[in-house]
């Protein structure tokens, strides 16, 4: 193998780029990203860049000296535009081609949007950097969308003195994730704040006519100064179109990370079998980006010796002055249970059970030795009725 | 090696302790990770190689003094 391309310059990306250096390739390295910035990383985005607490540079990912000694051909600012996988070709927007020996597609996700202009969004450094400038003490925000994205950014905008209207189409924010009793400690702290948490409400667009503004389903317009949409993302497969991968919600791949011969994936994007819970998965998460980008590099190198990826997803959020924590699969659970601590104190441990096994615990307030002995407990399949007593 | 850790950065998540024990630890108070062995090596260069890989907040470096 001497030519790797790595579509996607994010943490997966990176992580699949380093790797393969550290493993000691040392061919042609392509690592193509859309964004002209150098790879930097997200979850500080809705956190202390939007609060301004940082300046924006500290979220870059590597060093520029660190990024230098990878080797890396860099094609930052272009999109990748199509893929021929029987003639193992990448095409990019700017209508150049690059072949390829090796592939590790690493896309990401870009955010759903309503209809109607002028409404903000929450993916991007530059997305982040807008809003910042907006926000202030009395601007009225409006934020679509209460799951974790839009809860943290709802957080910060209160603590910089903004009016903060969190609008949320089920009953229970998060409920889907976490199960109704631990959404509705987590929507708590909004209520607590001040923040008009309304649940239940479907927004249909982002209205411009007198102000901005939403529109409800029902009708009702809410004026805003500023309104940010935070419904959840869409993996970025369009471009694969025709290419012979299969695609669905994300990247089909097996348990190996790859989508076809040579092909794998990492991140946001990619869905595969987590032969850990026995499901196919795609988890948008920033531990699993960099742990799979590390994954499907080492499997495309050696593919005599390669590994199921089996993580145990993790994932955090920070809220006002609470600390998420969660690991495992905590999607599709029958069952949640409080089994240390107690939710009212806002200390507490939850597990979720999934078919008869844990299948993962959302902790809030807990010491790390605590969360490692429950990860752990995940990480070897322990029976439910074994782990929680 | 020297392995340096930028604690503002860090996350809690415990993923460094996960990859390289020996080196790593996290505080009781609120999982803040700090370091045990300032200058690794052999295997345990390996696995803080590793833990620098799989940090979600890109909080640990390795650099030459």
């Amino acid at each position: 193998m001497n030519r790797i391309v790595v579509v996607g310059a994010s943490a997966a990306g990176l992580a699949a780029a380093e790797t393969l250096r550290r493993e000691g390739y040392d061919g042609t390295l392509t690592l193509v990203g859309d964004e002209l910035h150098a790879p930097y990383d997200r979850p500080p985005l809705s956190k202390q860049v939007l609060s301004a607490e940082w300046a924006p540079d500290r979220v870059t990912l590597r060093a520029p000296g660190e990024l230098d000694s990878l080797g890396l051909e860099l094609r930052l600012g272009v999109a990748a535009s199509g893929l021929d996988v029987a003639d193992r070709t990448v095409r990019l927007a700017d209508g150049s081609a690059v072949p390829y020996d090796g592939l590790i597609v690493a896309t990401g996700v870009r955010p759903r949007r309503l209809p109607g202009e002028g409404a903000h969004v929450l993916r991007t450094l530059d997305d982040a950097l807008t809003l910042r400038e907006r926000l202030g003490p009395g601007q009225r925000l409006v934020v679509v969308g209460a799951g974790f994205l839009g809860a943290e950014a709802a957080a910060v905008a209160w603590r910089l003195g903004a009016r903060v209207t969190l609008l949320e189409p089920a009953q229970v924010p998060l409920a889907h994730a976490v199960g109704e009793e631990v959404g509705r400690v987590l929507s708590r702290a909004h209520l607590e704040r001040g923040v008009d948490l309304r649940t239940g409400v479907a927004v249909t667009e982002v209205t411009e006519v007198t102000d901005d503004g939403v529109r409800l389903a029902d009708g009702q317009e809410i004026e805003a100064d500023e309104v940010l949409v935070a419904i959840g993302s869409l993996p970025n497969v369009e471009w694969l179109a025709g290419s012979g991968l299969t695609v669905g919600d994300g990247i089909v791949c097996d348990e190996y990370c790859e989508a076809a011969r040579g092909v794998y994936a990492a991140g946001d994007v990619a869905r595969w079998y987590n032969p850990l819970f026995g499901v196919s998965m795609r988890i948008e998460h920033r531990t699993n980006a960099a742990e799979q980008g590390v994954a499907a590099a080492r499997n495309l190198l050696d593919p005599g010796a390669r590994k199921a990826f089996a993580p145990v997803p993790y994932f955090w959020s920070d809220q006002y002055e609470m600390k998420i924590r969660a690991y495992g699969y905590l999607r599709g659970h029958e069952e949640v249970r409080v089994v240390e601590g107690d939710l009212e104190e806002g200390r507490f441990v939850a597990a979720y059970r999934r078919g008869e096994r844990l299948g993962g615990v959302l902790a809030v307030g807990v010491g790390p030795k605590v969360m490692r002995g429950w990860r752990q407990r995940v990480a070897v399949a322990a029976r439910w009725r074994d782990a929680v007593i | 090696m020297h392995v340096e850790l930028d604690e503002p950065k860090c996350v809690a998540s415990g993923q460094c302790v996960l990859a390289a024990p020996e080196v790593f630890d996290q505080r009781d108070e609120d999982g803040i990770a700090f370091v045990l062995d300032e200058k690794p090596a052999g295997d345990a260069l390996d696995a803080v190689r590793e833990a620098v890989a799989i940090c979600p907040a890109a909080a640990i470096r390795l650099v030459e003094r």
